[in-house]
């Protein structure tokens, strides 16, 4: 079997989705092809210490910056002429993009956000995430050329040094595919982030205000951490979008979730479970982030937050 | 003289105070939408596998879609113009089409297909491109359809790139700002570093994320007006692509046994406690 992985990378700076994806490739066979848009020799270096024994680069003017529909017809026109088993990205919004626009170019079916991967029969057995995780989704895959992406953070990156060739691909790419090129760009200063945060302190409808969320700011800033939010926030414009954890809103991985004034919805819940430790403060002893969570303290947020940060400063001054 | 030339976009994003101005001529906008049900805590499956368990469930549609109708009206309030709703489903989706027409919507088209709400990617595309097709063979095309970025239940991450390519126009997915000029739409996406510009010609296609704006709330005006809106009906074309569903079932729990550190206020000393173990503190 022969696999083609599509590697993402921002103007040379590999995602490391890519790297998943390579690992997840490697699974099903030794042959793995790296295939760039644009690209430079070190993305081509990293493709080969993860394991592809051959990296193409593929060469056009409109492939140096992103540009998914340029991306996805360059990638096409590889796969028509390789004829690889399957081709496989990660599940990136980019990933998934491409891959997307890969499948319409060849007329073939694509499956986002694949978990497992069974390749035992001409049709594939996959399972699928479904609602952003909180189902999943068992399925055929029939098709000449496998398309898949595998679902972000699911395979655990694994290198793999192999000899590797490097070849250079130019695909005929029609004037109207620049159309979707990235255009320009505006940088903002990277400060700690929600996926970055090794402490998040979200609120919930329990917060009740804007003005509410105080006593949260002040903890997070004690611990050096930032604050989340739920839907039900952002709805109400108690906070902007950007806060907003959850299946539409932000994954986060942090040492700890202090989950408050949130009844732990499905959806939120999936946005939260990757944290290493999730601490529900909530007044009802019942509530679904509460019965979730690894500790919770029952009681108001109003006087529990508070109390949390004083005594905290009053370890510190003493 | 307020009349931009196209020039004007070739490699500059369009300024804030250009977004105002009047088009050439008002927009027609389509917006697509999935009916889908409202779990709360726990999603359940029906006995046979193949669909949720939507007994005691209320249904909406994914946050990112209830963007992309009030991103449609948005624009159409400020250029003038006509937003029209579509969603491939069963009659009962028609629920979701007068949700659309309670907050401004003007237009709804239910692609009716039984069992459409658990049909693949390629199926669902081919059936809402034919019918959007249709709608446009007759009354002009669509400057801007608009898609959200993934459906809530199956998220495929590409029902609107397959009918945009079906209708030949460029499509970009993400966007968290759209500001259309009369030749271009500027996108705006986040990504990690900030946010990238994309310039599409029009007619395109666009994939809206949560967070472009805060869809407004209907009003009893908006209420009453949406049972008058007429639901036209196409007949879905049912033509299955290769990925098939075998089963639906949830992913295996941790078993959570929660450890309670207090109640109100008393319990800070147990939190900073834990704090200090997990080493935060410091
Ligand atoms: C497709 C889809 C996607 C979605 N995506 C997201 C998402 O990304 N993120 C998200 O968060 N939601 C999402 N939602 C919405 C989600 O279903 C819930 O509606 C939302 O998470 C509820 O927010 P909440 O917990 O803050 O509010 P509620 O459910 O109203 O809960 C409020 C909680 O606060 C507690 N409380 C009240 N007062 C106090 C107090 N003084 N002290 C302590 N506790 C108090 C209550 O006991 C209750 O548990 C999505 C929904 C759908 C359909
Ligand atoms: N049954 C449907 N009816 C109308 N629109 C749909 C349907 N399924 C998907 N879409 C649209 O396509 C987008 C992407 O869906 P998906 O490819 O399933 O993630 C959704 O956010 C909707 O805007």
């Amino acid at each position: 079997m022969s696999v083609l992985v599509v590697i993402e990378h921002d103007r040379g700076v590999m995602a490391s989705g890519s790297l998943e994806a390579l690992t997840a490739a490697r699974a099903l066979s030794a042959d793995v092809t790296a295939a760039v848009c644009g690209g430079t020799d070190a993305l081509a270096a990293t493709c080969a210490d993860y394991g592809a024994t051959e990296v193409v680069s593929l060469v056009h003017p409109f492939l140096d910056d992103y540009a998914p529909q340029a991306w996805g017809e360059a990638v096409a026109q590889l796969v028509a002429t390789r004829n690889p088993d399957a081709v496989i990205a990660c599940g990136t919004d980019r990933g998934n993009e491409v891959l997307a626009h890969v499948s319409v170019s060849l007329d073939l079916p694509m499956v986002a956000n694949v978990l497992r991967i069974d390749a035992s029969d001409a049709r594939w057995a996959l399972t699928r995430v479904q609602w952003g995780g909180s189902l999943l989704e068992d399925v055929t895959l029939d098709a000449a050329t496998k398309l898949l992406t595998v679902a972000h953070h699911a395979n655990d990156i694994v290198p793999s040094e192999v000899t590797s060739t490097r070849t250079d691909f130019t695909p005929t790419l029609d004037g109207t595919l620049g159309s979707t090129i990235v255009r320009d760009r505006v940088v903002r200063e990277a400060g700690v982030t929600l996926t970055t945060a090794r402490v998040v302190v979200g609120g919930g409808r329990g917060v009740g205000s804007p003005e509410g969320f105080a006593p949260l700011e002040e903890l997070a800033g004690l611990l050096g951490g930032v604050v989340g939010c739920s839907r039900a926030v952002t709805n109400n414009g108690w906070r902007n979008h950007t806060d907003q954890v959850g299946q539409t809103g932000t994954r986060i991985a942090p040492d700890i979730y202090f989950a408050c004034g949130i009844s732990g919805a499905i959806q939120h819940w999936v946005g939260a479970m990757a944290s290493k430790n999730i601490l529900a403060i909530n007044t009802d002893k019942d509530a679904n982030m509460v019965t979730r969570a690894d500790y919770a303290v029952i009681g108001d947020l109003h006087k529990v937050i508070p109390a949390i940060s004083e005594e905290i400063r009053r370890r510190r001054g003493g | 003289a307020l009349r931009r030339s196209a020039s004007l976009h070739c490699s500059q994003h369009q300024p804030p105070d250009e977004r105002d101005r009047p088009l050439m001529s008002s927009l027609r906008i389509a917006v697509c939408v999935k009916r889908v049900p409202a779990p709360g805590s726990r999603i359940n499956v029906t006995a046979d596998g193949h669909a949720v368990d939507a007994t005691n469930l209320g249904f909406t549609t994914s946050p990112h879609e209830e963007c992309a109708v009030e991103a449609a009206v948005q624009l159409v309030e400020l250029h003038g113009g006509s937003a029209t709703v579509v969603t491939l489903g069963p009659v009962e989706a028609e629920e979701q089409l007068r949700y659309a027409a309670s907050v401004g919507v003007e237009r709804a088209l239910l692609v009716s297909a039984p069992d459409g709400l658990n049909w693949d990617p390629q199926n669902t595309a081919a059936a809402i491109g034919a019918a959007l097709s249709a709608v446009e063979a007759l009354d002009g095309a669509f400057d801007l359809i608009l898609f959200g970025n993934e459906s809530a239940d199956s998220g495929g991450f590409q029902v609107g790139i397959r009918v945009a390519r079906m209708l030949d126009r460029p499509v970009v997915n993400g966007a968290k700002g759209i500001d259309v000029g009369d030749n271009l739409v500027t996108v705006r996406r986040p990504i990690d570093a900030g946010f990238e510009v994309y310039e599409l010609p029009r007619p395109c296609v666009i994939g809206v994320k949560e967070g472009i704006n805060l869809p407004r709330y209907p009003t009893m005006k908006g209420r009453l007006a949406s049972k008058k809106v007429a639901v036209e009906v196409i007949e879905g074309l049912d033509r299955p692509g290769g990925q098939a569903r075998v089963r639906l079932h949830r992913p295996e729990e941790k078993a959570s046994s929660t450890i309670i550190l207090g109640n109100g206020p008393e319990a800070a000393s147990a939190v900073v406690d834990l704090l200090a173990e997990l080493g935060v503190l410091a």
